[in-house]
């Protein structure tokens, strides 16, 4: 169980994709984590005996992938775990999917997420809360927790989320495995279905960092279509050595502050001295702007989605209520189609734009997200990454932070400031408290992945945080 | 600070129809967003300029061309979700 891209081929070159997938479904079947929304079961058992019978020998082939359910499949229900995307069956996949298939991957599902990625606990979404496999009461993190949770379950080896201010890292850490936002346009957003464009970048899961470099140089690359999509060329997993000597960490005393878990702050610290052990050295940083990051985030991002999610107005797709006029029409559809969340999101988004209101907290927040980051180039001038808790705490309860959005968009406050500045950073286990594992975040410099990458796999490789399993199930 | 008066033509602007009991709701917990959104006001921006993007971008060209990597949907497709259309057309509500 648990089997690495490596193992995994040796077993369908020994039995078949067809047998693998075949297994993976069953557990997906007996699950009591909800962590898909959408499982493809026909098609991927269908995708498997075909890749067996051709040879196929792609970098994933025959190898299942979970999707968040917020990227376009061609054929394959798409929800956001949204009521108001009922039925819809995008016509054409999303840039990533198109990339996974000429890799040879089988994609086995679609994973539940917060309502339109709007959330750190996966609760918003309309389909109910995925849990957490570690402790069942508890959440997986959000907004791409049905992701993680199925990677951490063994529900799939791979899956990509996506991160708008933590979105792939928060349930990366909160789950146990490793998770990787790539510095902003290193991955096409070509049918990701937008939140928050100037945020967000999809990112991979897996349960090592091999895995994730193995996935990441499939899925990143130039695409057209999007256009802040870079042109770059580079393989990723050709930076895996097991080699932090020279290393210059910069530590932000910022992210260590009031409401960090103490053994949150003490496992991250370990994960610094070990790293210090082998090889590297650390100085302390200061990020000035850090405590106004996640004001600004809020309001960008809620902005954003305000203007994104207009589209949703059921003409073209999804729910449709009763016929009246024009305007009474579309209020009705979105009334009845969007959960509280993402009706707060849009209405605070839609206020901070409106007239008299957008110079004093929209384009405050952008001049803002410019301090910050400022912070990030000053910090990289001495140092070649930072190292940060990815989470402030383990896993909450389920439940025990939905009635109050401001204590839910608080719990963000460690990595909402990287999707301001677009720079990479990838959560990898670094420790448990209580059972529940503890997630720390090596921050790099724009298209620095290959730093990051390195030294995420050399913590890796002198620790065995990320072998441990969960029980539970 | 926003009134539930606010708080009705904002949802307007937004075209959500919200009941009466939803503006209840939602008025303390957007007040309470809002007032910690009032953090930036501390922060000195004074001559700083606004980043909408990270990365130096400018607009990407490309040459009018279908058949092109970014061809469009067939009329077929871009229907195939409509709840309501009318030959090769989406059927929209009223105007009036």
């Amino acid at each position: 169980m648990w089997a690495s891209i490596n193992e995994l081929r040796e077993r369908i070159h020994a039995d078949s994709s067809e047998e693998i997938v075949a297994e993976y479904l069953e557990r997906i079947g007996s699950s009591k984590l909800n962590a898909y929304i959408t499982v493809a079961k026909e098609s991927a058992l269908s995708r498997a005996r075909e890749i067996d019978s051709e040879s196929n020998d792609g970098p994933l082939a025959g190898i299942p992938v979970a999707i968040k359910d917020n990227i376009s499949t061609k054929g394959i229900l798409t929800t956001c775990a949204s009521k108001i995307l009922t039925g819809y069956i995008p016509p054409y996949d999303a840039h990533v999917i198109e990339r996974l298939k000429g890799a040879g991957a089988v994609i086995i599902g679609k994973t539940n997420m917060d309502e339109f990625a709007m959330g750190t606990s996966t609760e918003t979404s309309f389909y109910g809360s995925t849990k957490n496999p570690w402790d069942t009461d508890r959440v997986p993190g959000g907004s791409s927790g049905g992701s993680a949770a199925a990677v951490a379950g063994d529900e799939a080896p791979l899956a990509l989320g996506s991160d708008t201010g933590g979105s792939v890292r928060c349930p990366a850490s909160f789950c146990g495995i490793v998770g990787l936002k790539p510095t902003y346009g290193v991955i096409s957003r070509y049918g990701l279905i937008a939140y928050a464009n100037s945020l967000e970048q999809i990112g991979p899961f897996a349960t090592n960092v091999r895995d994730v470099a193995t996935l990441f140089d499939v899925v990143a690359g130039y695409d057209v279509r999007d256009s802040t999509s870079v042109d770059r060329e580079e393989k990723y997993s050709s930076a895996l050595e097991n080699d932090v000597s020279g290393l210059k960490i910069g530590v932000p005393e910022e992210y260590f502050g009031e409401g960090t878990d103490e053994k949150v702050e003490k496992a991250v610290w370990d994960a610094i001295h070990k790293l210090e052990d082998l090889g590297a050295s650390r100085t302390e940083v200061r990020m000035p702007h850090t405590k106004y990051a996640l004001a600004a985030y809020y309001i960008i991002a809620m902005s954003e989605a305000s203007s994104n999610l207009a589209r949703f107005d059921g003409m073209r797709y999804g729910l449709r209520t009763e016929d009246s006029d024009w305007h009474t029409t579309f209020s009705q559809v979105r009334a009845a189609g969007f959960g509280d969340e993402v009706k707060r999101r849009i209405i605070l988004g839609t206020y901070a734009l409106s007239a008299g209101y957008h110079d004093k907290y929209y384009l405050k927040a952008l001049q803002v997200r410019t301090l910050i980051k400022q912070d990030f180039e000053q910090a990289f001038k001495d140092v070649d990454v930072l190292i940060a808790p990815t989470m402030p705490y383990p896993a909450f309860k389920l439940g025990e932070k939905i009635g109050d959005p401001l204590s839910l968009y608080l719990a963000d406050v460690d990595t909402v400031p990287i999707n301001l500045a677009g720079v990479p950073s990838i959560s990898v286990p670094c420790g448990f408290s209580e059972g529940l594992p503890i997630g720390m975040q090596i921050i790099g410099k724009h298209f620095d992945e290959a730093t990051i990458l390195k030294a995420a796999y050399t913590f890796e490789e002198n620790t065995d945080f990320h072998s441990k399993r969960p029980e539970e199930i | 600070m926003i009134t539930k008066k606010d708080l009705e033509h904002i949802a307007w602007l937004s075209r959500l129809e919200l009941s009466e009991e939803d503006r209840e709701k939602y008025t303390p917990k957007l007040n309470s967003v809002l007032d910690y959104f009032g953090e930036l006001d501390k922060v000195d921006t004074e001559g700083v300029e606004p980043t909408y993007h990270v990365l130096a971008l400018s607009n990407v060209f490309r040459d009018d061309e279908i058949n092109s990597p970014t061809k469009s949907l067939s009329q077929e497709e871009a229907l195939s979700n409509a709840p309501k259309k009318h030959d090769g057309f989406f059927k929209a509500p009223r105007m009036m």
